[in-house]
């Protein structure tokens, strides 16, 4: 069992305490970010198969239309986010340095840019079939930046049994405060959200989680709960990575997702507090996600805030409105521990972009990497209990084989707690996923 | 967008907060400073000196062995600081500062440099010095001079400016001149193997009697490791686990027979355990990093330490047991991986 919890405080063991840096933009209320002359939408925003385009090049599109179908179970529509005409479909780099298809529209500066609205949905009076295939029209998908396609998170195995649903408004990543504005400022869409999720997977039971740095959530949210108790918040310790879902089924259950399994299988589902928000806005108006909450932060910034972000919007103009002023930065989109570095301005914001965070004089240089010492720092700050230590050391030696069978290298989420702490600057959790990956290339080798 | 600022690349995380090892190193080396300073009180400049000799030995071999080894000196991390310092508050103050030197380049180039520098060493680097002047200087490091001594700011103890290779002086004589009554050139450890004697524990604790350099007073000992302690940079599961394992092993010889085995008490603060348990069982690098690993490592340390010290030859028993530990860390460790979370206990 979970002995903190006997102490009345709900967390778990190990993890980190960085600097928060939330001050900066926490008090920020989100307001709109103007239009973009240009925006660009991959077709794959989601885990999955991407959507397939059914515009096609010089089509007018209104704001909120589906210009890509879902291309079967594990795939999501997607919709215009501005009203305009189709530039082209075409490559584009990604974040990532490849290129992928993407869908570009050139916006209509003229239109009143009005969101259209669809047939009504009573969530109450629908089936769970009907409502599942609800949350896959909004072509919703994780926005707490895994983006892993919501309806089917709600698609529970026949032979599971959800007991509790828990929504993750821990926001434990430095820095962001999306989530937290989010709780404050859509508490109805959030509540709205939370019924058709418990409806959609049937379960009896709702936790909220949220981090005690954001007292004023549960203040805000308490009147708000229903009167018999299925929903209720509970505040968990501020610390890094307690938004991670193996850690706050810990915290909030005292259970532990057994691995490689999902949070089903001890009949439990994690949704994120941006993406029951988002559900609770879009599905009764058949709406799709064309918009999304993102916290602008960072080093060099006169205009940090949380800013109503439309997907597609290259982040050159996020920087030019937030009046970045430095002339060298880091580009990270997500948080300061396991967001992803970008390297092109002319990027998008997709629906898994939370944050766009510029980082310079706040981002920790490279230093020299020193042998382990094996001051065991690792090993106290491993969420999951493994032993960073013996890994890097095992990773250096290219022992990716026994990294995986021997220490349970897959266990690892890559949170880079292990990274943080170390004084010997060793790139631990760089070193575990380009073991992973190498890993997963040699299986496949090894299959065919 | 008007500006093109520069933007750099790489992989999360993007912020790192730890201690650099040369930080960790420096404050280890803060926390051995009250400890030598109460040892230049009570042994004098023949302390002093000692140390000073043993950390510019082990400064010097590092620095050399770096150079020969086309590697950047680590000299910079103070981690020979350390060695050097541990190394000379485990020796007799009156020890011959040739052999000290002695020591000291053993200490590096035998338990350190040899096995890779900084990281890489099997065995405490300093213990691995003690180890060889033990066995090649069998008489200086056992010949013990008081503490104390009258004129022990001024003068040296006589053995300690012996010549290279040449047979130390004898300190009987002048220790007779010096001592205050009843001095007997023993250590409580000794005394305890050959007369019987048992020093009253309350002396040892605050560490008037005679021993190494620094080892006396486990008072002080335990201060500077709170320190440490404090600033987690010493894992207080490793001294804590080897005076429980000295307790343990000790007691139930004590049950057995008081009259012939000393309490626990006694064997927790005489010789260097205290010393040992706080600076010298817990080096990072040879001693083991999981949780259950190091509490078998501390026990192990602590009832081997009884073991020899009742049963075998020599009465400096806790350097053998601590090297008998380091070499058996991996092993411990490969035994006793943390439970993982998700996976079955």
């Amino acid at each position: 069992m979970n002995l903190f919890n006997l102490l009345g405080k709900k967390t778990f063991p190990k993890g980190i305490h960085p600097e928060g840096f939330k001050e900066e933009t926490h008090d920020h209320q989100a307001r709109r970010l103007p239009f973009a002359h240009q925006i660009t939408l991959p077709l794959s925003q989601n885990i999955g198969k991407p959507a397939i385009p059914i515009v096609h090049v010089g089509q007018q599109v209104q704001r909120g239309e589906v210009i890509a179908k879902a291309d079967g179970f594990m795939s999501v529509p997607l919709h215009a986010s501005v009203s305009g005409s189709i530039k082209k479909i075409d490559l584009v780099p990604n974040a990532r340095g490849n290129k992928e298809q993407a869908i570009i529209i050139n916006t209509a500066l003229s239109s009143a840019q009005t969101h259209i609205i669809g047939n009504s949905n009573d969530f109450t009076s629908m089936s769970r079939k009907d409502l599942i295939q609800a949350v896959q029209n909004t072509g919703m998908v994780g926005l707490g930046g895994a983006s892993f396609p919501t309806h089917v998170k709600m698609h529970i195995p026949d032979d599971c049994d959800i007991h509790t649903i828990l929504i993750n408004g821990c926001e434990c990543e430095p820095f962001l405060t999306t989530d937290h504005r989010i709780m404050l400022e859509q508490i109805e869409f959030l509540m709205r959200g939370i019924h058709i999720a418990m409806k959609a997977v049937n379960a009896p039971k709702a936790i909220i989680g949220v981090e005690d740095n954001k007292l004023n959530v549960l203040e805000a949210i308490q009147p708000h709960l229903p009167a018999d108790g299925s929903i209720s918040i509970e505040a968990v310790v501020t610390k890094y990575p307690q938004g991670a879902e193996k850690m706050l089924v810990y915290s909030l259950l005292g259970m532990e997702i057994p691995s490689g399994k999902l949070p089903s299988s001890i009949g439990v589902a994690i949704f994120n507090v941006a993406t029951l928000a988002a559900i609770g806005e879009l599905l009764p108006h058949s709406q799709g996600l064309i918009e999304r909450i993102v916290t602008i932060t960072g080093d060099d910034l006169n205009k940090p805030g949380n800013y109503r972000v439309p997907l597609g919007t290259p982040l050159s103009h996020i920087l030019e409105y937030a009046e970045f002023t430095g002339n060298e930065a880091e580009l990270i989109l997500g948080g300061p521990m396991m967001g992803m570095p970008v390297g092109f301005l002319d990027t998008p914001v997709k629906k898994g972009t939370g944050a766009v965070l510029v980082l310079n004089k706040r981002a920790t240089k490279h230093d020299d990497i020193l042998p382990c010492i094996k001051c065991a720092q690792c090993l106290q700050a491993c969420p999951i209990n493994l032993n960073p230590s013996e890994l890097g050391m095992l990773a250096t030696k290219r022992k990716y084989d026994v990294m995986e069978e021997h220490y349970h290298l897959n266990d690892c989420f890559e949170c880079g707690c292990c990274s943080y702490v170390c004084p010997s600057n060793i790139p631990l959790v760089q070193y575990f996923r380009i073991a992973k990956t190498l890993n997963h290339e040699r299986h496949i080798m090894e299959t065919n | 967008m008007a500006i093109q600022p520069k933007i750099g690349i790489r992989t999360s995380p993007y912020i790192h907060k730890a201690p650099t090892v040369a930080e960790i190193m420096r404050n280890v080396v803060y926390a051995l400073l009250p400890l030598a300073a109460y040892a230049v009180y009570q042994f004098g400049i023949s302390a002093l000196v000692l140390m000073i000799v043993t950390v510019l030995s082990c400064i010097t071999t590092e620095h050399i062995f770096c150079k020969l080894s086309d590697k950047k000196t680590t000299i910079t991390d103070a981690s020979a600081i350390i060695t050097g310092l541990l190394l000379a508050m485990t020796l007799p103050p009156g020890f011959p500062l040739w052999m000290s030197a002695v020591a000291g380049f053993s200490a590096i180039a035998m338990g350190k440099t040899l096995f890779g520098g900084i990281g890489f060493n099997v065995f405490n680097p300093a213990l691995v010095g003690r180890a060889f002047v033990q066995a090649a200087f069998p008489v200086s490091i056992t010949t013990w001079t008081p503490a104390l001594a009258v004129d022990r700011f001024v003068q040296f103890i006589p053995s300690s400016l012996a010549l290279p290779f040449m047979k130390p002086v004898e300190t009987a004589e002048w220790t007779t001149q010096v001592a205050i009554d009843g001095f007997s050139g023993a250590t409580p450890l000794a005394l305890m193997k050959f007369q019987q004697i048992f020093t009253d524990s309350y002396d040892l604790f605050i560490g008037f009697s005679t021993g190494s350099t620094g080892e006396t007073s486990s008072l002080l000992i335990l201060i500077c490791g709170a320190y440490l302690v404090f600033k987690k940079m010493l894992d207080w599961r490793i001294p804590a686990a080897v005076i429980l394992g000295t307790v343990i092993a000790a007691e139930c010889f004590y049950l057995l027979d008081a009259t012939k085995y000393p309490s626990p008490a006694f064997m927790v603060f005489s010789g260097g355990l205290m010393f040992a348990a706080v600076f010298m069982a817990s080096d990072m690098v040879a001693s083991p990093v999981t949780p259950v690993s190091i509490f078998i490592f501390g026990l192990l340390v602590g009832f081997l330490t009884v073991i020899i010290r009742l049963f075998g030859g020599l009465t400096e028993a806790v350097m053998y047991a601590i090297l008998f530990g380091n070499a058996a860390t991996p092993l411990i460790e490969s035994y006793t991986q943390p439970h993982i979370y998700g996976r079955n206990k």
